[in-house]
């Protein structure tokens, strides 16, 4: 039977649609800034299993890191500093692995001891609930539980502007 | 093409791809080197230099000479 321009108008339709819908689900979820950051389950080292929400009324540094990205490393010393500079005022830093193997983040630190929480386990849901864009990706949120600053990837310049915003919200009251 | 094919056509591109997301956090296998397209670029470098500088035609590389090698 000889096709009409019709029945070919309705094949393109279709498949426009089944690209559409192939398409739409990788779309990226909107910004976290100045929204109340997603909970997730905490896995800390040395501690008992507690959660993201548990931590308010602190100002929360939350990075997530991976053993294998160059940039991660860089930011360890960092966060060390800034732990050991302002925890005391109310700075509580935790550091999500995204390892797919935990011995290579027992690699990582051993080389490089973090002072601060790491949490381990599987935050790969927690990361989604994020839409982390990168590694490293950074969370400053305030001490009402809201995101203050999305930051990704780790550049040397980049800590003395971290440090300013954290400095910022330590200084505001809190709730 | 009849429709029937072009729409056959559409539906295997649709669901016989082979794309899959990988997050930002699931590539530590291809951050690591021997991942990398170019895994030992100096040794790369060094024998593209003798091997240009052994060809009989010039201008196959960005090295220059006279056929030593020695530059």
């Amino acid at each position: 039977m000889k096709s009409t321009p019709n029945r070919y108008a309705l094949a393109w339709r279709a498949m426009a649609a089944i690209v559409g819908v192939l398409f739409a689900g990788a779309s990226a979820p909107a910004s976290l800034l100045g929204q109340v950051a997603p909970n997730c389950p905490l896995q800390l080292s040395g501690a008992p299993s507690t959660n993201l929400a548990a931590l308010r009324g602190q100002v929360v540094y939350l990075d997530f890191w991976a053993s294998w990205c160059g940039p991660c490393a860089l930011s360890f010393p960092f966060m060390n500093t800034l732990d050991h500079d302002l925890r005391a005022r109310g700075l509580k830093i935790v550091a999500l692995n995204m390892d797919e193997h935990s011995e290579d983040a027992q690699r990582f630190l051993g080389r490089r001891p973090a002072t601060f929480a790491v949490a381990s386990g599987d935050n790969a849901s927690c990361a989604r609930a994020f839409a982390v864009p990168g590694m490293p990706s950074t969370y400053l949120i305030d001490r009402n539980g809201v995101v203050r600053r999305v930051h990704s990837g780790f550049r040397r310049g980049d800590a003395e502007s971290l440090r300013a915003d954290i400095e910022t919200l330590l200084a505001a009251p809190a709730p | 093409m009849s429709a029937r094919a072009l729409a056959i056509v559409a539906l295997s591109a649709a669901v016989l791809s082979a794309c899959a997301t990988v997050e930002p956090w699931e590539r530590g296998a291809l951050a690591k080197p021997e991942m990398a397209l170019e895994p030992t670029p100096l040794l790369s470098a060094l024998e593209a230099h003798v091997f240009i500088s052994r060809e009989a035609a010039s201008g196959g590389g960005e090295a220059e000479g006279g056929g030593c090698g020695c530059n």
